[in-house]
């Protein structure tokens, strides 16, 4: 099955939904169309082809939208996705890379992908892949320190086919002073802000040539809660 | 390397010297540190930067990258002191490798109290329970500098998740006893043979000796006990007393026994000082598991019942 972005709203009312992970479901909507639809090298045909490009989704909770995506893609078939959530439903509220076909990493447990990320992205620069790395975090999730030990040495490392995606929601607790590009400009990443709504700034930022380091992309999108 | 200058290394140096030969001569393999070693792996570094990274002090983020390495399709080997490589970076050995279906190789050292003067930050007497709760980890504890090289080179060319714990208070090479009627008995793990072998001299015991106790050796164990004049055991093991117990249950499902545990205790003994003294203040010496087990074997039910 091959579909478009307008599909989409259909393909996700098809399962059953969860009113709970409504929220940060679609706040994930453009970015994982825009990749999936304009930027990943990846063939469902072949969807362990080892040279194609990897998108970890980290922010596993809320995946109604990368479900929807995946089978708007050919990855997931449509009639999977009533039922995500049951016992005998392959499609769970954090998905898992053993069970759904074109997902990555199992996550759910923030604080995960990033670091995954990088050791996938050492690995690829080891056997001189060309294949290119992304990863998809929250602002909140950024509260876990061990996203930190990994904005670290990915710069340090020189890890170029290394993207992250932060989807900024203004959902962190205690929030990010200074802007979240800045914690990773700090530490040695090029960095770009763009609307998270905006398809053709979200796929200029994702595709843009970057050379000797990491790239951050923080892909700014409604307060999760309006009243904050 | 003669073999006189072989005999002479210890377990971390000969872990050094297999893990430089693996990375010389497989492309798949690579090595991840947080600065403990790393000075040790210098020379092979520079030769492999790609597949041989120290991310400083970082442990989750050392666990973390292994899984990533093997999601890209290497063969990832991690090595740290056992509380660092284990508990401190649990969930991401629970999680980045045994739940993304990746495998690796976790080397540590330090054991239980190796470094004895540090105290209980550098103590691990919990790292086997605690990947014992993990899936499809197999455990080496090997007992004699000898076994280090091969367990290192089988684990990383079988695949696999494999936990190898090292430690700097090897057991020398010893002949075990051989006993025509054994009256009982002793499993020991790992470097215990050496300290389980002059205690239970004249005790007229079968020794088994085990090194990999993660599959845990269920017919071994039951072929001894088959062999034996009663069906009491004693299980000694260098880390928390009893973290096999439930593997000799289950082996033994079907067989009325006994069973003693021993091994480190569970209270923070807030010592320092050397593993010695602490193996004699967990009953670990010779004369602790001599007065452990001889009181054991001559405890038998129907004393006790009378």
């Amino acid at each position: 099955m091959t579909a478009t972005y307008q599909d989409l709203p259909r393909l996700m009312s098809a399962m059953t939904g969860d009113e709970k992970h409504e929220p940060s479901a679609t706040s994930t909507l453009d970015v994982l169309w825009v990749l999936y639809d304009r930027v990943l090298r990846i063939d469902p045909a072949n969807p362990n082809d080892p040279d194609r490009d990897r998108f970890f989704l980290s922010k596993g909770h809320g995946p109604v939208s990368y479900y929807a995506v995946l089978a708007a893609k050919g990855f997931v078939p449509p009639a999977w996705l009533p039922g995500v959530g049951s016992f005998d439903s392959r499609l769970g509220h954090h998905p898992d890379r053993t069970l759904v076909p074109g997902v990555e990493i199992s996550s759910g447990s923030l604080g995960h992908g990033l670091p995954l990320a990088v050791g996938a992205a050492a690995g690829l620069r080891a056997q001189q892949s060309q294949s290119r790395v992304f990863v998809l975090v929250g602002d909140a999730e950024l509260d876990e320190g061990s996203n930190q030990e990994a904005i670290v040495y990915a710069a340090r490392a020189g890890l170029d086919r290394l993207t992250a995606i932060v989807i900024d929601n203004s959902s962190s607790t205690h929030g990010w002073p200074g802007g979240i590009a800045r914690r990773f400009e700090i530490e040695g990443w090029t960095t770009q802000t763009v609307n998270g709504r905006d398809h053709h700034e979200i796929e200029a930022a994702l595709t843009a040539k970057r050379v000797g380091a990491p790239h951050a992309v923080v892909a700014r999108v409604e307060p999760k809660w309006s009243n904050r | 390397m003669t073999l006189t200058e072989t005999r002479n290394l210890t377990m971390r140096e000969r872990f050094v010297a297999t893990v430089t030969g693996l990375l010389e001569s497989d492309p798949r393999v690579a090595l991840v540190l947080a600065d403990i070693s790393a000075d040790a792996f210098a020379d092979v570094a520079k030769r492999h930067p790609d597949r041989v990274l120290n991310v400083g002090i970082r442990e989750q983020l050392m666990a973390s990258t292994a899984g990533g390495l093997a999601l890209a399709g290497m063969r990832p080997i991690i090595h740290s002191y056992a509380p660092f490589a284990v508990s401190r970076a649990y969930e991401q050995l629970k999680l980045d490798i045994a739940h993304q279906d990746v495998d690796a190789v976790v080397v540590s050292i330090g054991a239980s109290y190796d470094s004895a003067a540090s105290g209980r930050t550098h103590f691990a007497p919990e790292d086997v329970a605690l990947v014992d709760t993990l899936t499809g980890w197999q455990v080496h504890v090997p007992a004699h500098v000898d076994e280090v090289d091969d367990l290192i080179a089988c684990a990383v060319w079988d695949g696999g998740r494999h936990y190898i714990r090292l430690t700097e208070n090897a057991a020398p090479r010893i002949t075990l006893p051989t006993s025509g009627n054994p009256r009982a008995v002793v499993i020991a793990v790992g470097p215990t043979v050496a300290n389980v072998t002059a205690a239970t001299r004249n005790l007229d015991v079968e020794i088994l000796p085990v090194t990999t106790v993660r599959p845990f050796p269920a017919d071994a164990v039951r072929r001894a006990v088959a062999r034996a004049a009663t069906s009491d055991l004693v299980l000694v093991e260098p880390y928390y007393a009893g973290t096999s117990a439930h593997e000799v249950a289950a082996a033994l499902t079907d067989v009325r026994h006994r069973l003693l545990s021993l091994g480190v205790g569970r209270r923070d003994l807030r010592r320092y000082g050397s593993a010695a003294e602490h193996d004699a203040a967990h009953g670990l010496d010779v004369a602790g598991l001599r007065s452990d087990i001889t009181g054991f074997l001559g405890s038998s039910r129907r004393m006790r019942l009378a």
